[in-house]
């Protein structure tokens, strides 16, 4: 763990995944990293550095370019022992390699009826808003989620990508860690606090008037979105974790709010917020006082050039907008 | 390795390609088995066979659920590759894995009752013939994703050389799944990390419906391996004592911190791609070639030549008994409860 008494400031999140992953691999010799140009490299931004000059490259290993493979191979290494952590470099590139995540990782356990164990993590970033294109910023944790056998994480701040990261390499099943690029360099805020395990939501703020249910990114969205309309208290509740799902904590709210919200980066459509919606509605529809809203990006490719990804990605105005719909309904 | 074509042509022909003279690396151990191996493999073989075809009968009895693969005439590629392995090495395989696994030690009387869904199945009845996997043994699974056994192959041979025990993973795959990206990547890893894995290409001529043997342009199956770098040799896969001495260089050496290598095992699918298959592409009269060559026939006439007869006869007979039983057991088993089917989800 990043001593944040050691240096002026507390740690980044990404200054945090670094610390998980360094302090797992000095805990326990079976851990290894994989992927391209996480080690000598550091990582496409960065999060890896240092790992290959401390652990060699037996244990941080530079792959081709060559996802299915890796991945399929680090399904492998997991049934033979190791630990791995395998890095997709943009959350995109796992459509070039599902394969090894849906069809082996996550149902062999299952499909050997327990005679195999596979203790993978599948760490991977998303971040729309920098213009990466529509190759290079998409939101796909609701696709990962909805496989039975996989773990889905997203961290969205440094303390909780520490905490979560830890877990999911401890864990013994496979967990794909989606990281966001745009928290890469934000300090942890309240570094201090607690250690919350997978599948556990966190009220981030309390408030009577509605219930916010989000995670990654839009949480500090949507936390900008509530500073800017002082007259509204909102429960805002970071998931941490889509896979396991705290559907308790939501529901709980939710029947003391009436009123809820889903903020996601994913675009709405077949969306993460549809199923989130659906448990809410079951959990607690007879005590809303409104229609259940999601908000989310646009149906579309991400754009490109900045006012149309700007106009495609929800953001905290649109989130604003989004609250005060939830509120009149 | 290329030769010169009339016109810069290669010929659509996935046979014509480099032969075992050319400039390959792997020597194969030139001994042939003594009659005690041979007659060891035999038995092997004679437990896949009687295996397979319980399997198929009990599939047209509607006691195998699903699809079904089976793997009649390739046992000796299955006796001959497992026979040189110890009980910790690695195994992947394909959708007709039956034979691998037995090979590899597997119990048939579980995998019998996993075929038959039963909660006394080798995966308590959640795999099916094509799931099957024993961990305690090194069976990392067949595989119903063509191709997706070759690169977990070359991980758990990456989790093998960082042990340095000695280990080593053997890839099981057909002549169809050299196409597909797994496997190309899979090839391209296993070199980067020299890893000890030995790709065992089991040509059976037929990918699926498609007869093999003209379906595709380019280099044939050595070309393409040796172009990754890759030592590769073609074998007679229908002769147990060439396949485990073959697959023997190629484990020794990938022990002994060489890499990986790649085997063309010639071999032929006496059945339909499934069981029930009405094979209306098989090309007419092939099958009666090739049971000229039939592999259990073949080591029988060699023990018989060395005074030793009616040896698979008996063999086959010991094995059919012992099929018989583990259907007679597989039949008596329970089904999985239905409230257990939340039971054993990874995550």
């Amino acid at each position: 763990m990043p001593d944040p008494t050691a240096t002026a400031k507390p740690p980044r999140y990404l200054d945090a995944v670094n610390a998980a992953l360094a302090d797992e691999m000095r805990a326990d010799g079976s851990v290894i990293a994989l992927g391209v140009d996480i080690g000598r490299g550091g990582g496409a931004y960065g999060v890896t550095r240092g790992l290959f000059e401390e652990f060699g490259a037996d244990r941080v290993i530079d792959t081709p370019i060559a996802e299915a493979g890796v991945l399929g191979a680090a399904v492998g290494a997991a049934m033979a022992g190791q630990r791995p952590v395998a890095e997709v470099m943009y959350m995109d590139f796992v459509t070039v390699c599902l394969d090894p995540i849906v069809n082996q990782a996550a149902k062999l356990r299952y499909m050997t009826g327990g005679g195999v164990t596979v203790p993978i993590v599948f760490r991977t970033q998303t971040g729309g808003g920098r213009s990466g294109g529509a190759q290079h910023s998409q939101s796909l944790e609701g696709i990962l989620a909805h496989i039975p056998g996989l773990d889905v994480y997203c961290p969205s701040d440094a303390r909780d990508a520490y905490d979560l990261l830890v877990a999911a390499i401890r864990a013994d099943h496979p967990v794909c860690f989606v990281e966001n690029r745009r928290l890469y360099g934000k300090r942890a805020d309240g570094w201090e606090r607690e250690a919350l395990p997978p599948g556990r939501a966190r009220l981030v703020r309390e408030g009577a008037d509605l219930t916010i249910v989000t995670w990654g990114r839009m949480v500090p969205e949507s936390i900008a979105a509530l500073d800017a309309l002082p007259d509204v208290a909102a429960d805002l509740i970071d998931l941490r974790t889509l896979a396991p799902l705290d559907v308790d904590t939501v529901v709980e709210s939710v029947r003391r709010t009436g009123r809820c919200l889903v903020v996601h980066e994913a675009v709405e459509r077949f969306g993460p917020g549809g199923e989130l919606i659906s448990k809410v509605a079951e959990g607690a529809l007879f005590d809303l006082d409104g229609p259940i809203l999601r908000h989310g990006a646009r149906p579309t490719p991400v754009p490109y050039s900045p006012g149309l990804e700007a106009a495609m990605l929800p953001d905290s105005e649109g989130i604003g907008a989004a609250i005060a719909r939830t509120l009149e309904g | 390795m290329g030769r010169d074509r009339p016109n810069g042509t290669r010929p659509i022909h996935s046979f014509e390609m480099p032969a075992e003279d050319e400039d390959l690396k792997i020597e194969p151990a030139s001994a042939p088995p003594d009659p005690e191996t041979l007659r060891e493999r035999l038995r092997t073989m004679a437990r896949i066979r009687a295996f397979e075809e319980q399997v198929g009968r009990q599939f047209r009895e509607g006691n195998v659920h699903g699809f079904v693969h089976t793997s009649i005439g390739q046992e000796a590629v299955a006796a001959g590759s497992c026979g040189v392995l110890d009980r910790d090495d690695f195994i992947t395989t394909t959708h007709r894995g039956h034979g691998h696994c037995l090979a590899k030690g597997a119990d048939p009387e579980p995998m019998m009752a996993e075929l038959f869904g039963r909660e006394t199945g080798t995966c308590h009845g959640r795999g099916g013939s094509m799931h099957l996997a024993d961990a305690s043994l090194g069976i990392l699974g067949a595989n119903g994703i063509v191709g997706a056994g070759v690169p977990i192959a070359v991980g758990a041979a990456l989790a093998a050389r960082r042990e340095q025990a000695g280990r080593v993973a053997l890839a099981f795959f057909g002549e169809g799944a050299v196409h597909c990206g797994a496997f190309h990547e899979g090839m391209v890893l296993a070199v980067a990390w020299q890893a000890p894995v030995v790709f065992i290409c089991e040509n059976n001529h037929y990918a699926e419906f498609t007869p093999s043997t003209g379906a595709w342009g380019g280099p044939g199956l050595l070309e393409r391996a040796s172009a990754y770098g890759v030592p590769a040799l073609r074998v007679e896969g229908n002769d147990v004592g060439k396949v485990e001495a073959a697959v023997r260089a190629a484990v020794n050496s990938a022990r002994a911190g060489a890499g990986p290598a790649f085997l063309e095992m010639l071999t032929y699918r006496m059945g339909g791609h499934y069981e029930g298959d009405a094979e209306p592409y098989r090309v007419e009269g092939e099958r009666e070639e090739w049971a000229e060559r039939d592999p259990i026939a073949a080591v029988d006439a060699t023990l018989a030549a060395a005074g030793q007869d009616g040896v698979a006869k008996a063999l086959l007979e010991e094995a059919r008994q012992e099929m018989e039983a583990a259907v007679r057991n597989a039949l008596a088993a329970p089904y999985p409860e239905p409230e257990a089917v939340m039971e054993y989800v990874g995550a």
